[in-house]
């Protein structure tokens, strides 16, 4: 089956006129089935585009695409717990849950989304989910293909999506503490938003030159960019139902357009490739998590048919 | 359980017997493998280990909590079940687990030994943690090092199972269980394999001005001039450089020690149950001094008395110390 292609949460701060700018695009633009929307990150954030997120989700909607409403990862604070129980008790929206937290609330049989950060590593955390209603679950971005493998054919049986995030910074990281701010000698509390001021990220290389992490509020990410074309025919194969690509400072369309190809079979690893050369982007692509490799590392595709 | 429980860690069976002696309430262990968050090599215990130390404990009147605190992924979820029914046969009193799938497994199969939700579950809120007190019968949250005291005490009082801080040692900056830039570096998982910073993989290379690098897989985590020591490269202690910091900065903490002893008083009174302190890595002479330093300093606090902790601050290696995120919210 060709798996679905989605647009995860925008990880970083940008402006609402970006964010309206760039969801209008996917809607008229990008040949993918679902768009995942709202702050993952920060609470501190979410007031500035949720007043938008009916307007979006409608245009979206229209375009056919079908919308998914994300909660925070880290839930904390009491405007966090609020948020996380007002997105479970609201019922316009398919959800999709990043906290333990937000589990508590639903009520049994209430279907939702399980997101990357709920670490569900394994069949029985998965089975236990569905249980409770989850009817789609995106994996850890560090989970090897062997595993993800079993956990599609599992995911099968019990009737649940699979997602892969194909694209993108990988999230390695969370804190309590924002690094943003601690950057420009801030606290959270006082951080004045400069996260807003890096739409791909805070850099943070190595004294010795070597470029290795971002800073995006209280997440850290990889310096690389997730990029897993040569891995679509091998995903399809093994049941993965949907694949993930994650919003950065580049041409998302473009993007999107080169792994609707890899998903259709009308180009190869290679022709990908040449395409992704053709787009403007900051960073490296690293594909080491899915072998079971150092996360930040490249397997070329012949190395793959060895392995 | 008494309020002020002693929580204390062994990495071996020498080091378990002499927490035991040295006054502890607990002692908290692990395998010989991936099912627990410190698997490093010559550390933890073998079966047959774990059940004399069982025994050496409960004879003293002391309990053995069993780690089984990470994230089995697809494929090995037996390595784990095996390691709760052994567990169980060698009769541990208590598991320390983060997964839900595990969770599941023990709740089910092993449903009269307690179950405590590692800090690699990262429940931060009394709705994450009353959700495992739900669904698998949790009976103790082991609490993230990120809540200040009156958060503390609000999440006490909506909960319906006992609180364990940590009180003292290494210092994680990262929510637990949520962290992969050691896999990002070296390709093994704190989560899946246990391992943070392998030390296996870890160089110190001289520099040309005599500085020392030291260095995780590829990657430099920090750089030392030639009159500095150079610390072990654990990648949320190193410093890193951007157009803010063009010299290098501790991104995310420099290295410091958690010292909580001057709090005992007020976490008791919010309500914690349990104390653990940080370092099955540690040497026994370490574990015996601080395991005693607490044991009195506990004793002291139910008494009423004023705890004595001046020797406490030597325990830290020279290191930094800090009060983190309990003693203010500008920590964050």
């Amino acid at each position: 089956m060709t798996p679905r292609l989605t647009i995860g949460p925008i990880q970083y701060f940008w402006s609402e006129e970006r964010k309206l700018d760039f969801y209008a695009r996917i809607a008229d633009e990008a040949p993918v089935d679902t768009v995942y929307l709202g702050e993952v990150i920060c609470s501190k954030r979410q007031p500035f585009f949720d007043q938008h997120i009916d307007v979006v989700a409608e245009r979206l909607t229209r375009a056919g695409k079908r919308v998914v409403l994300c909660g925070l990862a880290e839930v904390m604070l009491k405007r966090e717990r609020k948020a996380c129980a007002d997105l479970v008790q609201q019922g316009e929206f398919e959800i999709e849950i990043n906290n333990a937290a937000g589990l508590f609330h639903l009520e049994p049989g209430r279907h939702h989304r399980i997101g990357p950060f709920m670490n569900v590593y394994n069949a029985e955390t998965m089975a236990h989910m569905a249980a409770r209603g989850a009817t789609h679950v995106t994996v850890p971005v560090e989970l090897p293909a062997a595993s993800v493998e079993l956990m599609a054919a599992e995911a099968g049986k019990l009737g649940v999506g699979l997602e892969v995030q194909v694209f993108g910074r990988a999230g390695l990281a969370t804190s309590a503490r924002c690094y943003h701010a601690r950057a420009f000698g801030r606290t959270k509390d006082n951080c004045q938003f400069v996260c807003g001021d890096h739409a791909d990220g805070l850099p943070l290389d190595t004294r010795n030159g070597e470029s290795f992490l971002r800073v995006n509020g209280i997440q850290t990410l990889s310096h690389s960019y997730v990029n897993l074309a040569g891995e679509v025919p091998a995903m399809a194969e093994m049941g993965v139902s949907d694949l993930r690509l994650m919003p950065q400072d580049t041409d998302m369309v473009a993007v999107a357009n080169v792994f609707d190809a890899l998903r259709h079979g009308a180009i190869e690893a290679a022709e990908a490739d040449a395409r992704f050369g053709a787009i403007v982007m900051e960073a490296p692509f690293s594909n080491g998590f899915w072998h079971g490799e150092a996360g930040h590392r490249r397997i070329e595709a012949g190395a793959r048919a060895l392995a | 359980m008494t309020a002020g429980e002693l929580v204390c860690p062994a990495g071996t069976p020498a080091a378990l017997r002499t927490a035991v002696d040295a006054g502890a309430d607990s002692i908290y262990c692990g395998f010989q493998n991936a099912t627990n968050a410190r698997n490093f090599p010559g550390l933890n215990f073998t079966p047959q280990e774990l059940g004399k130390s069982v025994e050496y404990a409960h004879s003293k009147g002391a309990r053995i909590l069993l780690a089984l605190n990470t994230y089995p992924p697809a494929g090995k979820f037996g390595l784990w079940r095996e390691a709760a029914d052994l567990g169980a046969d060698l009769g541990v009193d208590a598991f320390i687990v983060a997964d839900m799938g595990v969770a599941a497994y023990i709740a089910k199969t092993h449903p009269d030994i307690r179950l405590h939700l590692s800090v690699q579950a990262a429940a931060a809120s009394p709705d994450a943690i009353c959700y495992y007190v739900r669904e698998f019968g949790v009976k103790r949250v082991v609490l993230p090092r990120i809540l200040t005291i009156p958060e503390i005490r609000e999440i006490k009082a909506e909960i319906p199972c006992e609180i364990e801080t940590f009180i003292f040692g290494n210092h994680g900056l990262m929510v637990e269980g949520r962290c992969s830039l050691t896999n990002y570096a070296t390709g093994l998982s704190t989560n899946m394999d246990g391992v943070c910073s392998p030390a296996h993989l870890v160089e110190y290379r001289r520099d040309a001005d005599d500085g020392m690098s030291t260095r995780l897989g590829p990657f430099t985590i920090d750089r030392f001039g030639p009159q500095e020591s150079a610390g072990y490269p654990t990648i949320c202690k190193g410093r890193y450089v951007n157009s803010e910091h063009p010299d290098g900065y501790y991104a995310f903490e420099e290295p410091i020690s958690l010292n909580l002893s001057r709090l005992l008083p007020a976490l008791m009174d919010a309500g914690v149950d349990a104390f653990k302190i940080e370092g099955r890595q540690r040497s026994r002479a370490y574990v015996k001094k601080v395991v005693a330093a607490f044991r009195a300093a506990v004793d002291d606090v139910r008494a009423g008395r004023e705890p004595a902790l001046a020797d406490l601050a030597a325990l830290t290696e020279g290191q930094k110390q800090t009060e983190g995120a309990f003693q203010t919210k500008k920590w964050r």
